[in-house]
């Protein structure tokens, strides 16, 4: 092999501009939180419409027709926003984070690249047909459609995830001195990743929920408001059951269950907790408590004992290790990276020295922890004691955020399971209009998941922090060499552009509704007063011109 | 497995069969996006042109989303490259696209003129940006990208957005949408009916002939004006990939190395240049399926006259032209490769068959008469 050039050391002269990884942050995770408002609502309708078009082709009621085109007009509202958005993350990574891209590349972008193969290409063409194949597809055929439109949106996700799980608990990879990145080594364990199994059940069961409380709640409002009384009391029955089979499973089998995978998902399990020390298991869930950073405690703990080891180990008798004991092994994979380090700074200036290779090679698994320090100095190898202090206690994510993240996102979850069983025992016994303060509930309870959904997310990648990628490459040097200026602008640019669709969006969205099925000419009008008959001409010509 | 050298070869094609894939199908959704407010002049005539894209835009559009996921995972060091070298182009293309979903998704919800106009204005541009950006980009993949690699090999960008749009490359930008308004028009010509359909055919003609010219122009610049780039040593086929172990030379005309080296090459631009003449000449005699054909030819045959011209370099750079990426040094590990490979020969298929299925489905032309009777809900 040719010498490779030169270059003074990989990383030592390295100058990040920490500016630029604050704004390429901010602006990764609005346009991720951005993106995640529309995709957890095209998940869940999807299937919606698949139940309801179901049941249409089995009975034969137009009834199930008219509600799959009423539920299916507002889910292309959203659905176009939500590739719309998607875009803007598959071209962020080679944006603002050019070196993860070159670094994690070789792992990371094959399922994104089997995404698009797989299960945009599906929900993308189909989708059309969904609106435009009508008439032009018997009824079997056009159901068909439907399910691949939903099949393609789960399936999608299914990848994603499967990308994020290798961000979480990256398996089946090694890093590679002569190119300078991290390369595949095994792409089943990418594929089974456990991370991503359970990541996988937990978020598309929310994008579920997310769904079924949309209907429910809308139709909720309809009957508040006496319009469409049929139509929006079948909606919420679908709603409801399908909706309390997926807020079960969200809860019962939440991402939690992964997060024993790996080292970062440890850490962020005891910060969610904000378990500082050790339990002896199994270990108490913390109900109630005030964490703080500063004296690394927890001030007016409310405990409930067992709870946490069931959720996190699955067991009685493994235990859940705390802050201190996580920090202080980070501490010794730090002092073992700044090995590995120095080992690939002799590899690149002379590549065949085989005593430098056998020192990478022992110490590999720790490279990423070594390059923890480059944020406070830098030659890893110069590292002060207090230093490797400091860089061993920054793989703690935000104690506080984390908690309360937690705590509100489960509490939301819990009240879904309840709203489900109320509004199925009511629509069984065919009393939903009699119980209008339920209907009043359901109603106000329209923006709960998307609260709980983004909760998810931060919970999920805030508390993967300092790491892009657990253990190998700290977020710090993902970053692309823009300047602060180039990433304000764009930062400033997506603030202004996606506050403008959102308005827009939310405009038709809620015109759509107030229109109602009624308006839109798929359903008669209830009483003539409500809404003369003209007006319902008038509004389904407009649709249709 | 086979070996890297033709496993790096297999994923050049196939980045360039997602290329033509992306602008055979979606380009004339771009080009439709374009014209259709001029060959439509009422509401109901402009309707009745996006309805013969509207059910199919979405999935075409997807070649391009595929095309960069398949970057990312096949050539990660030209992804991180490209999209943050040419960040602000990149982040117009994303706007563009950006309100292209949005823009054909609300444009038919509500009736009000402003309404519609403010939505057929921007999927106007947002046809127009793309189309002329993406030749943009070719052209200055010839020119050189002020791009070179820092320590950690982080790709460093030393131009500034304006750098971007010297004259060769705004030519190539003209030679790219006037590809895809000859594309977009054939579609509309062939799809739609009348009176549209001949206004089509009409701005058809005229897009052939400046793609004619422009393509033949920009050409010649290349053979006879900017400094080509030739490998010089180092290139090691079967090597790791870094781009910082090879030898550039530059050199007048050096970007028709590959022609000279074999004639049959020159098949690709004749192909590009006399289908487009045919298709102008079948718009005339309102032969609109050939034509369409036709211009899909051209642009197949385009994108590869460009590739041809490039080969073995992914991204040529103008600051440090031995740090310029190439097919070589450039892509994922052989495993990496193969496993996309073998998801490519799986999946991609499957792609095309269900792809045809629904034009099928979705087959006939969108006259004002079909439009009145079959009223959509999209």
């Amino acid at each position: 092999m040719p010498p490779l050039p030169a270059a003074n050391s990989p990383w030592s002269r390295l100058v990040i501009d920490l500016d630029v990884v604050g704004l390429s942050r901010l602006q990764f995770a609005l346009t991720a939180l951005y993106h995640f408002l529309f995709i957890p609502l095209t998940l869940g309708l999807s299937m919606i419409l698949v139940i309801m078009e179901s049941v249409y082709v089995l009975t034969g009621r137009e009834i199930w027709l008219r509600m799959t085109k009423f539920w299916g007009l507002l889910f292309g509202i959203n659905f176009a926003m939500g590739v719309a958005t998607g875009i803007t993350m598959e071209f962020q990574f080679g944006t603002n984070w050019a070196y993860y891209s070159h670094y994690v590349g070789d792992i990371f972008g094959a399922p994104l690249a089997i995404e698009g193969m797989m299960a945009f290409f599906l929900e993308s063409t189909f989708v059309g047909l969904f609106f435009f194949g009508w008439e032009r597809l018997s009824k079997v055929g056009h159901l068909v459609v439907t399910a691949l439109v939903a099949l393609g949106s789960s399936l999608s996700a299914l990848w994603i995830l499967i990308a994020n799980a290798w961000m979480q608990n990256p398996i089946g990879a090694h890093f590679n001195y002569q190119t300078m990145r991290m390369e595949l080594s095994s792409f089943s364990s990418v594929l089974f990743n456990p991370v991503a199994q359970a990541k996988f059940v937990h978020t598309v069961a929310a994008g579920y929920v997310v769904g079924s409380v949309f209907v429910l709640a809308i139709g909720a409002w309809y009957l508040l408001r006496g319009r469409n009384v049929q139509l929006a009391k079948r909606s919420m029955a679908v709603a409801a059951s399908f909706g309390l089979a997926c807020s079960l499973s969200v809860v019962v089998l939440g991402d939690e269950s992964g997060y024993v995978a790996g080292e970062n998902q440890r850490m962020k399990i005891a910060a969610i907790e904000a378990e500082w020390q050790t339990e002896k298991p199994p270990a108490s869930f913390t109900l109630f408590g005030l964490p703080d950073v500063q004296a690394r405690t927890t001030h007016a703990e409310v405990k409930l004992p067992w709870l946490l080891g069931l959720i996190a180990t699955r067991s009685i008798d493994t235990p859940v290790p705390g802050i201190y004991e996580l920090v202080g092994r980070a501490r010794a994979r730090i002092v073992s990276g700044i090995q590995a380090h120095t080992a690939l700074k002799e590899l690149r200036a002379s590549p065949m020295d085989a005593a430098a290779l056998a020192q990478l090679q022992a110490h590999q698994a720790d490279l990423g922890y070594g390059l923890l320090l480059l944020r406070y100095v830098a030659n890893p190898a110069d590292a002060s004691a207090a230093q490797i202090e400091q860089a061993a206690w920054s793989t703690v994510p935000n104690v506080p955020v984390l908690f309360w993240s937690f705590r509100i996102m489960v509490g939301l979850g819990l009240f879904f399971i309840l709203l489900f069983a109320i509004a199925i025992y009511l629509s069984a016994r065919h009393r939903f209009e009699q119980n209008r303060w339920f209907l009043r509930i359901a109603f106000f309870s329209l923006p709960l998941p998307w609260i709980a959904a983004e909760l998810g997310w931060i919970v999920a990648e805030y508390g993967r922090q300092p790491w892009a990628i657990d253990g190998v490459l700290p977020t710090f040097l993902g970053v692309s060499t823009r300047s602060a200026g180039n990433v304000i602008a764009s930062l400033t640019g997506f603030i202004v552009f996606y506050s403008a669709l959102a308005a827009v969006e939310l405009f038709l969205m809620l015109r759509m509704i107030r229109r109602g099925p009624d308006g839109l000419g798929y359903w008669p009008t209830p009483a003539p007063a409500a809404a003369p008959p003209v007006a319902g001409t008038d509004a389904l010509a407009a649709v249709r011109v | 497995m086979p070996d890297y050298e033709t496993l790096r070869l297999t994923w050049w094609l196939l980045l360039g069969t997602l290329l033509i894939g992306f602008a055979v199908t979606d380009g004339f959704d771009l080009g439709v996006g374009v014209i259709f407010r001029f060959i439509g002049r009422t509401d109901e005539e402009r309707r009745a042109v996006l309805e013969c894209i509207e059910p199919v835009w979405e999935g075409n559009q997807v070649w391009f989303i595929l095309g960069g996921g398949a970057v990312f995972a096949a050539w990660p060091l030209l992804y991180a490259a490209s999209f943050s070298s040419l960040y602000v182009a990149m982040l117009l293309i994303l706007m563009a696209l950006i309100v292209r979903p949005v823009g054909f998704s609300f444009r038919n919800k509500l009736t009000e003129p402003r309404w519609r106009n403010f939505w057929d204005w921007t999927l106007l541009f947002a046809g127009a940006v793309p189309a002329l950006l993406f030749g943009v980009a070719f052209g200055n993949l010839f020119l050189g990208v002020p791009f070179h690699f820092d320590d950690m090999m982080r790709p460093v960008y030393s131009g500034g957005f304006f750098n971007l749009l010297q004259p060769y490359a705004l030519l190539a930008g003209v030679v790219s949408l006037s590809m895809l308004l000859l594309h977009g028009a054939s579609y509309a010509a062939f799809k739609a009916g009348e009176p549209m359909s001949a206004r089509a055919a009409a701005i058809g003609r005229v897009a052939a002939l400046v793609f004619v010219i422009t393509f033949v122009a920009a050409g010649a610049w290349l053979a006879f004006g900017p400094d080509g780039q030739r490998i010089g040593s180092g290139a090691d086929p079967m090597g790791p990939s870094s781009p910082l172990l090879k030898t550039v030379l530059l050199q007048p005309g050096a970007w028709l190395d590959n022609y000279r080296g074999n004639v049959v090459l020159w098949l690709a631009p004749s192909i590009a240049l006399l289908a487009a003449l045919l298709a102008a000449v079948l718009l005339h005699f309102g032969r609109h399926g050939a034509a369409l054909l036709s211009s899909g030819l051209t642009v197949a045959a385009t994108i590869l006259t460009a590739g041809i011209g490039l080969f073995p370099f992914l991204m040529p750079s103008s600051t440090d032209p031995n740090q310029g990426l190439t097919l070589w040094d450039a892509s994922s590990s052989a495993k990496t490769l193969f496993i996309m490979l073998l998801s490519v020969i799986v999946l991609l298929p499957i792609v095309l068959a269900y792809t045809t299925w629904v034009f099928r489905v979705l087959r006939g032309k969108i006259t004002l008469e079909y439009l009145r009777k079959h009223g959509s809900l999209y």
